[in-house]
């Protein structure tokens, strides 16, 4: 397996690191304060590969609380708010796209 | 049923004690994520968009009511309230918590019910006939010896980890239910000219990014020969099958690379060496397992009772009944299978609610006993003819009396980006908005058969190459798109669907495969002839000429 | 890394000699696959002390067994602790070709695949990390019954039956 970290990094436009917690799986995000978050608008926002590598170099150094850590594009309005940047990201933040068959 | 004695009983909970200790380890930081996957996939937890995903074996897919009711439990207790069943007989929960798995573990070790390999590089649940021990015409029931394979390959301290996932199933049954050709091995049971029970093996099926169909390895192995056979050919896989490139890794690659010839005599060196050994079964270890299965004291029954008779003027019951209800070897009864594929609603899900509930039916109708097939639908094994109006009644009462067995809306599909993370497109939509279209069952009635996978990545999960319509989704600039595939089949002719045209939009999907149903409709020779043989006789082009003509 | 064998933690009596390096006078030694291929005979005639070899995952057992009753010791190698090619040899080794010398694991040696080696033959282990090694007693006794019967000779689940039924009949 290769680790994240020795794949060539490389990003097209604003970008955030997002894993999966631990205990529980579900979906967060890095922010800028060495922390993570289940807020997408939360997440520390990185504009060039050097910034990646370094937020996504300290998100796998996480590996107690974070799964699979990994850089995900978004996009960010005039008004600095942020949405996922793709359909799987979107997914992972809002849910499935369709109806759930019951909810316990 | 197969009942658990003390010594299964004994390595359950051995299984869920470790596997406790494991998540201990991994929450306090002991394990790397690196070093507890493997162990995690080992007990079939795996990590998919929102949450951690919980896969679940029913082994040869006989399940009792009381582990329905459990599962229905674990639905409701660990995760939101429902399960989906997958195409090999395993029941997924979609959004536990690590933390608690072991406590969910433990609550299914108590009536028998595992999840030990349902994932990872080893041998998977092995799956047999969904319709084992009720079908007309069986040579035998081949859940004795799928259960012997069960046993034989569950910790396995030679081959748990093995160069890639490895999937065993069997049938015994003229008409394959199980799709053996496209598993790493398939079993065929039957008996020789002295009437012994035995094998013929196939090996090296499977789908993903190479699909390939089964071949024959060997057309008879004896029945007291069969594990160490199987042996054999993990050995040779162990130690030859590829490890430098995943895609590349399963048995089918390396039978591919070598011939089956080659593949198959480096097999056999290797089994003389061993087939006198350790392996051997005789005929008491076989009636020990035997002796364990569960069989329904049968009554002598009516082949056509009153309570049918009246029934049948009633257009609705009649619709299920032509459509759900399969003979059973046994007169006076029948097998009557639930579809868990209600139109606009997910296939293969069912509710808490729903699982309690047909327990409940089971209990009432069926000798307490269900089964899950690799169509992602459900069946009650044993339900006397004259208690199936009855039967539909309850199932109508619950959401699951949907008579569309078999037709164009009993769709399978793999759960595709709404939840997994190696999907690239999504298939639960797809699958939804293709049973909206037919939802007249008067017109999926004139369809016939027509069997739709859709798999929402090249891993095939939902068998899109042997669909008589297949429809795979991948990621193109961004955006979903759909490859279209027809003529493919999963069953004793078992085929490989061919590409119709370009792949298509999201939003197109079901605008082409109603235009492919259409043009079948135009083509097929008689009513009776069915889809995927009237693709065989004319081949793909009328249809791709009717198809995009107009795209 | 710690060397477990008979369920404690002891020092490893043998060196490891490097291919161009000359051979001790005395002591017990460990040599790999290629410098043994390339003098066998001398190694195994060697008088100073024992002999091991370290055996790759990806080379049949075969071209060992002529020498396989004079050897002390066979190491075999997880290059990973996902790839399990050295339990298939550990078996041969163990019960097709009759080797009763030390079976030692090496590599990604980790706790959770102790019991799988075990019964696959192997009775040394090099492992990884310390707390593994110190675990090694309380972790092999999380099972008590296997499904299959493997080359460390205890009895499997479907012959253990028929001796619990055997038993039952013969005390009625």
């Amino acid at each position: 397996m290769t680790s994240p970290l020795q794949q060539k990094i490389k990003i097209t436009g604003p970008s955030i690191v997002t894993a999966n917690r631990t205990w529980d799986g579900a979906v967060i995000y890095r922010t800028g304060s060495k922390s993570w978050s289940d807020e997408l608008a939360e997440a520390a926002i990185v504009r060039t590969a050097d910034e990646a590598r370094a937020l996504l170099t300290e998100a796998v150094a996480d590996d107690l609380n974070a799964i699979g850590p990994y850089i995900a594009p978004v996009e960010v309005a005039a008004d600095g708010a942020v949405k996922p940047g793709n359909m799987r990201e979107h997914i992972r933040l809002t849910g499935a796209t369709i109806a759930l068959p019951a909810q316990a | 049923m197969y009942a658990y004695d003390d010594i299964d009983r004994t390595l359950v909970n051995e299984r869920v004690a470790e596997f406790r200790d494991q998540v201990k380890r991994r929450l306090s930081g002991e394990l790397s994520e690196d070093e507890f996957k493997m162990l995690r996939l080992q007990n079939g937890v795996y990590l998919q968009l929102h949450a951690y995903m919980y896969r679940i074996a029913i082994p040869y897919g006989t399940l009792a009511s009381n582990q329905l009711r459990r599962l229905a439990h674990v639905a409701r207790r660990y995760d939101r309230g429902y399960g989906h069943f997958t195409t090999r007989q395993n029941i997924q929960f979609n959004w536990i918590k690590l933390a608690e798995l072991p406590d969910a573990m433990a609550d299914l070790a108590e009536v028998g019910i595992q999840s030990m390999q349902t994932s990872g590089n080893n041998m998977r649940n092995v799956t047999a006939d969904q319709w084992a021990g009720v079908a007309p015409g069986e040579v035998e029931d081949p859940r004795i010896w799928a259960e012997l394979l069960r046993q034989f390959t569950t910790l396995h301290p030679e081959f748990s980890f093995l160069p890639r996932k490895f999937k065993i199933a069997i049938t015994a049954s003229e008409h394959d239910r199980a799709a053996i050709k496209i598993h790493d091995i398939g079993l065929r049971l039957l008996k020789n000219e002295q009437g012994e029970t035995g094998f013929e093996v196939l090996v090296g099926g499977g789908l993903g990014r190479s699909p390939f169909i089964a071949k024959t390895i060997k057309p008879f192995v004896h029945g007291h020969d069969i594990l160490s056979y199987v042996e054999a050919i993990l050995r040779v896989y162990n130690q030859y099958g590829r490890r430098d490139n995943i895609y590349k890794a399963r048995i089918k690659i390396l039978v591919h690379e070598l011939g089956i010839e080659k593949f198959a005599a480096e097999v056999e060196e290797e089994w003389q060496q061993i087939r006198e050994g350790v392996l051997k079964l005789d005929e008491g270890i076989v009636e020990d397992i035997r002796s364990r299965f569960f069989y329904p004291a049968y009554e002598t029954q009516p082949a056509m009772p009153d309570e049918l008779k009246q029934a049948a003027h009633d257009p609705k019951f009649e619709a299920w009944r032509k459509n759900s209800v399969f003979p059973h070897k046994q007169q006076g009864y029948a097998i009557a299978v639930v579809s868990l594929k209600p139109v606009g609603k997910p296939p293969g899900d069912a509710t808490a609610d729903q699982m309690d509930a047909l327990a409940d039916i089971a209990d009432k109708y069926s000798f307490g006993e269900i089964r899950v097939g690799h169509e992602q639908n459900l069946a009650l094994p044993h339900v006397k003819k004259r208690d199936l109006p009855a039967v539909w009644k309850a199932l109508e009462a619950i959401g699951l009396a949907i008579p569309n067995v078999n037709l164009v809306s009993d769709i399978i599909a793999c759960p595709g980006l709404d939840y997994c993370s190696l999907a690239n497109a999504r298939s639960i939509p797809i699958a939804q908005e293709i049973t909206r279209r037919f939802a007249n069952h008067d017109t999926a009635n004139l369809i016939g058969r027509l069997h739709i996978n859709i798999s929402g990545c090249i891993n095939a999960c939902g068998h899109h190459h042997v669909g008589h319509i297949g429809i795979l989704g991948v990621e193109k600039n961004n955006e979903e798109f759909y490859q279209i595939t027809i003529g493919g089949r999963a069953d004793e002719g078992a085929e490989l669907g061919t590409l119709i045209g370009p792949a298509v939009p999201y939003a197109e999907v079901a605008d082409v495969v109603e235009d492919i149903v259409e043009a079948y409709l135009a083509l097929r020779a008689r009513p009776e002839e069915l889809f995927v043989d009237t693709v065989k006789r004319l081949g793909v082009e009328p249809f791709r000429e009717r198809v995009y003509a107009t795209r | 890394m710690p060397l477990v064998k008979g369920g404690h933690i002891i020092a490893d009596e043998y060196v490891r000699v490097t291919d161009d390096a000359e051979l001790p006078a005395q002591g017990a030694i460990l040599v790999s696959e290629t410098r043994f291929l390339a003098g066998p005979d001398a190694l195994v005639g060697r008088a100073g002390g024992k002999l091991g070899v370290i055996w790759p995952n990806n080379r049949d057992v075969d071209d060992l067994v002529p020498y396989l009753d004079r050897l002390a010791l066979v190491a075999l190698v997880f290059p990973s602790f996902r790839d399990g090619r050295a339990y298939t040899q550990a078996r041969l080794l163990r019960e097709r070709y009759g080797y009763r010398g030390e079976l030692r694991a090496t590599g990604q040696v980790l706790r959770d695949q102790f019991v799988f080696m075990l019964r696959a033959g192997f009775d040394a282990f090099e492992v990884k990390k310390q707390a593994d090694a110190e675990a090694f007693t309380e972790t092999v006794k999380r099972y008590s019954v296997f499904y299959q019967p493997a080359g460390d000779g205890r009895i499997s689940a479907l012959h253990q039956r028929l001796q619990l039924r055997h038993s039952e009949s013969a005390g009625l």
